[in-house]
């Protein structure tokens, strides 16, 4: 069944975990060098040529390739099985997944030769090489085309089965990718109209600001398009591998429509501190941020009282007896159960982050890696890697290679995030020390760090080898001879709700309205206000 | 569409400390007088720095000035990789606003301690205002990647003890 989506999942995805591995090999170097263990030296003679080089590599392998290629790669896979249905033009999906390699190739040449040591925000006047741009916008385009293949798809399956309602897990997809295309259109206009040309010295300079509004359009919502397919999992799929069952359907399909609604209108939490933006503008999206606050919240109900059927199912009893119920033998389980504790306190952080006030503490300091890795790096990454424990044997038809090396994996780094994530937190908040600096060679940092930096460093170490416990893992799965006796199905929780959910939670007419609607009011004005001031005068550098 | 009593409750309580934590914010960023850096005035990067255009071309140890007993202005140009003057001194007691640009690409500004943190944008004014009561001193540091030598960019404001 479906071997050609299969092909494209299973491409995806190894194109993912390659990212991954390049990129989350840079971590553990990062680390050790804030602990005063500077290893770039010797790696200047493998090509490595300085700290920065390798953090653009950590975040845009990490952030962008592995994020994206993992989502297109599940999606593909998840989607035609919840419709039931095949692609409806497969050859625009292979097309796309060519695009987003060549796309990749073209971005990861002039990282790789130091040209392009911007770090994964890119702020001009920062200025890399054109191919770095151009390949971005491909993997983004060829993003895209995915998404087409799929509302085509989607398409067709509304038209054979009027009536009906969307089962959950494709109409959460289709909502992810709309919103993603949505999203993109940000970062496209900044690198198409304002980026390119400058690179290219058509045009002298370029305006910072101008082009930080653009790429914040994209890049907070970029965060729950890493997110949702989590979510996705855990609505849908998690609570059927605990037993359990989906608890309220009709709300989460809600809370997926919500989030295309808010998740774009909330960029400017990212310039609370940028000179250019209206203080009041940053006002209203701090609102909706707030706002946006209410759909995970949702979330954290529902999937925990679905993963509590299971738990009771399974014999558990009591107030919390139930948790203990739960499959922990399972590896796929335990490490999105953890996913969910650490990402209780991303949450946390998240809204601090997101007060105007509280901001000024911590912004641009290491407070804000050690939040994301909770978010992107263990909500998002660590459910991508236990979704891989039965993703990948059910593409490939072998069984996971090592389940004890799994439930491994997923512990430590649960554990490794948890001591790295509080070594930067605290540095961030107490001691102001800024992010994406080599520390280990500025000369403020203060013997009082070092504890911190310490404890920073065993926690990257230990992701450092839960890193490498996955990847045997995966390895040891793809190139196994034997083929599984019992093939791996996808997981798909049953609705505790019989009766289907309302028709407006299945029509995009009022949803897309209200989307172009809060966009509207929250970038419209301000959009133009800078479009129309806006002062061409920085021309490019390239300081490393 | 059914939904479960206890999960209506949550929502509600959900929702409503959602819009107590926005409230404190706003509260709190009123009663405190937060403030953060907005739209001041517009420069040319590349002409800020020469010599008679702006209060960023005068003599480095010329920007720093009192405007009034205890009230202080400093003009700070932040480039690869230095913030220029890098060295500040006031008495305690003093205010001083600090008004922050940028001749090339993008930097930070945190003064460690305090409540001054900007982003410094080519083509914009960054200004914040703080009062120290606190001899002591404080660290300003780029919190925005400039480049190859970005984690050596910083400065000390000196608070010395003579009031
Ligand atoms: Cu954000
Ligand atoms: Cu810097």
């Amino acid at each position: 069944m479906y071997a050609r989506e299969n092909k494209i999942a299973g491409w995806s995805l190894a194109v993912a975990m390659i990212a991954l591995f390049i990129g989350g090999s840079m971590g553990p170097l990062q680390k050790l060098n804030y602990a005063g263990v500077n290893l770039y030296d010797t790696l200047n003679d493998i090509g490595l040529a300085s700290y920065y080089q390798g953090l653009t590599l950590h975040a845009v392998l990490n952030a962008l390739v592995w994020t994206t290629f993992f989502i297109v790669g599940f999606f593909t896979f998840a989607l035609v099985r919840s419709l039931n249905m095949p692609l409806k033009m497969p050859w625009l999906n292979v097309a796309a997944l060519i695009v987003m390699v060549i796309g990749l190739i073209m971005a990861a040449i002039p990282i790789l030769l130091n040209l392009a040591t911007v770090l994964f925000t890119f702020y001009p006047p920062l200025q890399a090489n054109t191919f770095f741009y151009l390949g971005l916008t491909l993997v983004v385009i060829g993003s895209w085309m995915h998404g087409y293949g799929y509302y085509l798809t989607y398409w067709e399956w509304r038209k054979q089965n009027k009536g009906t309602r969307t089962p959950f897990i494709a109409l959460a997809i289709i909502i992810t990718m709309v919103m993603w295309q949505i999203a993109t259109l940000g970062v496209a206009i900044e690198i198409i109209f304002l980026i390119i040309p400058w690179s290219l010295g058509w045009v002298e300079g370029t305006d910072p600001t101008l082009a930080r509004t653009f790429f914040w359009f994209f890049g907070h919502p970029l965060v729950y398009f890493w997110l949702l397919p989590a979510y996705v999992s855990w609505y849908a799929m998690l609570p059927k591998q605990a037993g359990g069952k989906l608890f309220s359907e009709g709300l989460a399909r809600l809370v997926f429509w919500l989030f295309l609604a808010l998740s774009v209108p909330v960029g400017l939490h990212h310039q609370y501190l940028d000179p250019g933006v209206p203080a009041g503008w940053k006002a209203v999206h701090a609102m909706i941020t707030f706002a946006l606050f209410f759909p995970s919240m949702v979330t954290a109900f529902t999937v925990v009282a679905s993963l509590e059927v299971g738990g009771r199912a399974r014999g558990g009893t009591g107030l919390l007896g139930w948790i203990r119920a739960l499959p922990w033998g399972d590896p796929s389980v335990t490490a999105q159960l953890l996913a969910m504790i650490l990402f209780v306190f991303g949450g946390i952080g998240g809204l601090t982050n997101a007060s105007y006030n509280l901001n000024l503490v911590i912004h641009n300091t290491s407070w804000v890696p050690g939040h994301f890795h909770l978010t992107v790096g263990s909500a998002v990454t660590l459910t991508f890697m236990g979704i891989a424990y039965w993703l990948v044997p059910a593409i490939s038809g072998k069984n996971l290679w090592s389940r004890k090396v799994a439930l491994w994996q997923g512990w430590t780094w649960f554990v490794g995030m948890i001591l790295m994530s509080n070594g930067l937190h605290i540095l961030g908040l107490n001691f102001s020390m800024p992010r994406r600096t080599m520390i280990g060679a500025a000369p403020y940092a203060d013997p009082a760090w070092n504890p911190l930096l310490f404890e920073a460093m065993i926690g990257g170490l230990i992701l450092g080898v839960s890193g490498l416990l996955f990847y045997a893992n995966m390895l040891g799965t793809v190139l196994s001879r034997k083929k599984a006796e019992t093939p791996v199905e996808m997981p798909v929780a049953e609705s505790m709700d019989a009766t289907p959910a309302p028709a407006w939670l299945d029509s995009w007419k009022p949803w897309m309205a209200l989307t172009i609607v809060l966009i509207l009011i929250a970038y419209g004005p301000i959009l133009v206000d800078l479009i129309s001031s806006a002062q061409f005068t920085s021309p490019g550098f390239t300081p490393w | 569409m059914h939904i479960d009593r206890t999960e209506r409750t949550y929502m509600i309580i959900a929702g409503a400390l959602i819009a107590v934590f926005f409230g404190l914010v706003v509260v709190s960023s009123l009663a405190y007088g937060i403030q953060v850096p907005a739209p001041e005035a517009r420069v040319d990067p590349q002409t800020v720095a020469t010599p008679g255009n702006s209060p960023w071309g005068d003599p480095i140890d010329e920007r720093v000035r009192e405007l009034a007993p205890g009230q202080y202005e400093a003009f700070i140009l932040a480039q690869t990789w230095v913030f220029l003057p890098n060295v500040i001194e006031v008495p305690v007691g003093s205010t001083v606003t600090f008004q922050v640009t940028s001749k090339d690409v993008q930097h930070g500004f945190n003064l460690s301690g305090t409540n001054i943190n900007m982003m410094i944008i080519p083509g914009q004014v960054s200004k914040l205002t703080a009062t120290f009561n606190e001899p002591g001193e404080y660290a300003f540091i780029c919190n925005e990647y400039c480049g190859i030598g970005h984690q050596t960019m910083f400065g000390r404001l000196i608070v010395t003890d003579e009031g």
